[in-house]
């Protein structure tokens, strides 16, 4: 290893924030004779202007091989000061920082022999560090410009057409028959109610014709393989029974089928046939057969689609297809549920208690009513309807303990859209507070108030039992202190938002980690919201945390323009301080391939050794910690580097 | 004994009563609090401000006939001022007051008030206990 002989070191007084603690002097004498060490110097603020020039001087004028920076947290100037370096000749690898600040002057302010002992012996020892790092350089990955949207919910739609309007391709892949998720089963949409298909018909129809987008309803990601700039996905295209390029969308088989079906798109307030079609505006008119509730596939000869069917188009030996696609990155948008019914406690089941979709499609005027409003056990129009916020969010103990952050608003919004339809009804929402914190939203709930005929209670239920043709509603209002009982023709239950039941699978696919919830986990909550851990791997909507539409498509908005900025570079530049194998040592043991998160490590089969992939290694340092022979190393932080340091610290 | 909530007590006499006589839309409060936190009188109230508008809210006639903060309310208008939602609170404590005295109740007898005490007493109490008191 080459050994950095011409070392300088800068010590920052931060102000007073070390000097005030920290004995500059004294630290600067003890390193000057050091070894190794050709120039020592301090100064006020170190990464100002004036102390950049310091450094650019000292690098020319001793011809410095190596920089140790005592001053603040790494994650700070590191950069800064790398750059500085790399601008004069200096490889930015051989500048490392000795954190006096965080790891020294603040914690010991009250006593300064201690906090300049400290901070001397903190430079030491990364001088020892340096002195054995190696120049590196980045490693070069090429890159496809060719992106992954996984879930065509308005999160996956929004991302997609950033991204191709962008100029670049875009693989859209959506389970449904159709695209648009939710938002397709809303009534209209706070805070300015528009309905969804005037709000985002045209971004439907322009992602389902945009020569840039290709994509795959009815489909799933089977497998993905390969790192950022280079993932290989396999698709798996569900066969639908229908050829696609023959069938006219007559609707004829849909007629003929004699199986009926609770409806999803109607949460089960309407039938539809075991072939099917997808929501009215959902644009993709292709049937497709479900086997689930398909006599023919149930044992039975049943034929009575392909009979009717004009155009020949009904095969059932068509089988499930795979189409391999080669992306640089992925956008996740699995979108969300509500927390199924039974959770969290036993509301009792009767149609007449509904959760918080079911009533967007009683409102909706392309619902099975026709916008009437009608309850589902006998199709009364309700009078008096309870709305009850908080359904299992904000509950540790028998829900989650999150908020779901929409429930608040669509409960007012459907309280008066309900107001609206029925000026006579009443409602009434309990709820625990109300959230109504971006932009036009306190106003909207204040209207919704001040319209009448809505009554806000503060407090939750406790229980609701039918009572004849009524439920009764039992619960308080805490602002008079008294225990209330509402009898209601109609309970709406706003239920927590949770992710899909089989994100959970897509995590494993992807690679990318989700949280206690099953919600997807950024990179960082404040700094790098919309990305996941897993380089390449971006992360948009509702699969990542509750969100309304405005927040939805915002972060949409930011995943695709990470995605673009990512896109602007012609290839890929990958932190070199990763794991690095010593092919004399290792025995391909296997340890360490299973030891690492990212998959970034597998042992050669010819020659039995291990070998890291350096667009996938995140130089986590995992492999290197397990392996029993030390044959893994991070480059620039290796055993005997720790072993130097641990000396001077110790000594 | 729970409180039976109903459209038909929401919407119930006494309610459309306060509204007409007081002219203020009680659905506007949102129970902030504001008019009882200044409120001169509430120390010796049973129902706070809040509490007697949360009340004709709910229909509760007889919890706000019956309750003494009206009566002790001093007409100082702090509430009406402060309130962030344009209610005329005070005008609210005159309807319900205007409510009991329309029922033509005599609370004072002035032929049965003693020599003595007529002597003792203020003369604008005597005309307060009227105004508010007797029919
Ligand atoms: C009752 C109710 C009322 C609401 N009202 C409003 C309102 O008025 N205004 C407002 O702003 N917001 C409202 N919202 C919130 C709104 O619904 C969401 O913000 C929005 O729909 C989220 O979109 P999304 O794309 O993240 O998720 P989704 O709509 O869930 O879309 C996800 C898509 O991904 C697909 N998918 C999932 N997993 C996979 C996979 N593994 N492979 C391929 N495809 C997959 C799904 O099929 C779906 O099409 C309401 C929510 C509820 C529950
Ligand atoms: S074969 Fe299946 S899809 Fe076709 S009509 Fe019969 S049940 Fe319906
Ligand atoms: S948004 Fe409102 S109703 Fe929904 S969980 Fe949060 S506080 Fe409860
Ligand atoms: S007007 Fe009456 S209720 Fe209002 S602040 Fe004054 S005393 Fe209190
Ligand atoms: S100040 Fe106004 S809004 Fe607030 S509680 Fe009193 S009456 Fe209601």
């Amino acid at each position: 290893m080459a050994r950095q002989e011409r070392i300088g070191v800068f010590v920052c007084h931060c102000g007073n924030n070390i000097a005030g603690t920290v004995d500059i002097e004294r630290v600067v004498e003890e390193l000057s004779h050091y070894p190794g060490v050709v120039h020592v110097e301090d100064y006020m603020y170190m990464c100002s202007d004036p102390g950049q020039e310091l450094m650019r001087k000292a690098i020319q004028e001793k011809a410095l091989t190596g920089i140790v920076n005592a001053n603040c947290s790494p994650t700070l100037h590191q950069r800064t000061f790398r750059r500085v370096a790399e601008a004069e000749g200096l490889n930015p690898y051989c500048v490392e920082i000795a954190n006096i600040r965080e790891q020294c002057s603040w914690p010991h302010a009250d006593d300064k022999e201690t906090a300049t002992r400290k901070a001397i012996a903190i430079i030491k020892a990364t001088v020892e560090k340096l002195r054995f790092n190696m120049a590196l350089t980045p490693t070069v990955t090429p890159l496809t410009k060719r992106v992954l949207v996984i879930g065509a919910g308005i999160a996956g739609i929004q991302a997609a057409l950033d991204i191709a309007n962008g100029g670049y391709g875009v693989v859209l892949v959506e389970q449904d028959i159709g695209i648009g998720g939710h938002v397709m089963q809303l009534a209209g949409t706070f805070p300015s109610l528009e309905q969804p298909d005037s709000l985002i018909a045209s971004r439907l129809a322009e992602v389902a014709s945009h020569p840039l987008v290709k994509l795959y309803t009815y489909a799933e990601v089977e497998e993905v393989s390969g790192y950022v700039g280079n993932f290989d996905v396999k698709i798996r295209q569900k066969a639908g029974y229908i050829n696609r390029g023959r069938c006219n969308a007559c609707g004829m088989c849909l007629e003929k089928c004699p199986v009926l079906v609770s409806s999803e798109y109607d949460c089960g307030l309407s039938q539809r046939k075991a072939i099917r079609l997808p929501s009215p505006a959902a644009l993709t008119f292709h049937p497709v057969i479900d086997v689930e509730h398909c006599l023919h596939f149930n044992g039975s000869q049943c034929q009575a689609c392909c009979e009717v069917c004009p155009e020949g188009a009904i095969d059932f030996s068509e089988e499930d297809t795979f189409v391999e696609e080669r992306i640089g990155v992925v956008v996740a948008a699995p979108g969300y549920d509500l927390l199924p019914v039974g959770q969290p406690e036993a509301y009792p089941e009767d149609p007449d208690i509904i959760d918080g979709l079911k009533f967007e499609r009683i409102l909706s005027a392309t619902g099975p009513t026709n916008g009437e409003i009608r309850r589902p056990s006998d199709g009364k129009v309700p009078r008096e309807v309870v709305f009850i916020s908080c359904v299992g969010s904000r509950d540790p103990e028998h829900g989650v303990p999150y908020c779901s952050r929409v429930c608040c608003m669509y409960v007012a919004k459907q309280a008066l859209l309900y107001r609206q339809a029925v000026p006579e009804g009443q409602a009434y929402i309990f709820y625990m507070d109300i959230r109504s914190d971006a932009k036009g939203f306190e106003e909207f709930v204040q209207d919704v108030m001040d319209e009448g005929g809505i009554l806000y209670l503060r407090g939750e239920v406790s229980r609701m039992f039918r009572d004849g043709d009524k439920i009764k509603v039992w619960g308080v209002d805490t602002l008079i202190g008294r225990n209330i009982e509402i009898s209601a023709d109609l309970v709406v239950l706003a239920r927590a938002m949770v992710p899909r039941p089989t994100t959970r699978e897509l995590t494993r696919k992807l690679n990318i980690a989700s949280d206690a919830h099953g919600f997807l986990t950024e990179a960082h909550i404040k700094l790098r919201p919309v990305e996941s851990l897993t380089s390449g791997i971006y992360l948009a909507g509702t699969a990542q945390w509750p969100r309304d539409l405005p927040d939805t498509i915002a972060s949409a908005e930011a995943a695709a323009s990470k995605v673009l900025s990512l896109f602007s570079r012609e290839e890929l530049l990958h932190e070199p301080t990763i794991a690095w194998v010593d092919e004399e040592i290792c025995s391909g043991c296997e340890q360490c391939v299973a030891n690492c998160t990212y998959k970034a490590i597998e042992v050669d089969k010819r020659s039995n050794v291990a070998r890291v992939n350096e667009a996938i290694c995140e130089g986590c340092g995992s492999c290197a910690a397990i392996c029993p022979s030390n044959a893994v190393q991070l480059k620039n932080s290796t055993p005997r580097q720790f072993f130097e340091i641990i000396d001077v610290a110790a000594g | 004994m729970r409180l039976e909530i109903s459209l038909g007590r929401l919407r119930n006499e006494f309610v459309a009563k306060i509204t007409e006589l007081s002219g203020q839309d009680i659905n506007l409060c949102y129970q902030c609090g504001k008019c009882s936190a200044g409120c001169p009188m509430s120390f010796i109230m049973d129902l706070l401000p809040n509490q007697v508008i949360r009340s004709v809210q709910l229909g509760l006639a007889e919890d706000i006939t019956s309750s003494r903060t009206p009566w002790l309310c001093a007409s100082c208008l702090v509430c009406t001022v402060r309130c962030p939602k344009g209610i005329d609170i005070a005008s609210v404590m005159e309807a319900v007051r205007q409510i009991a005295l329309r029922r033509s109740e005599d609370f004072i007898d002035p032929a049965g008030l003693e020599r003595d005490t007529v002597a003792e007493l203020p003369p604008i109490a005597l005309v307060c206990g009227f105004r508010k008191l007797t029919g």
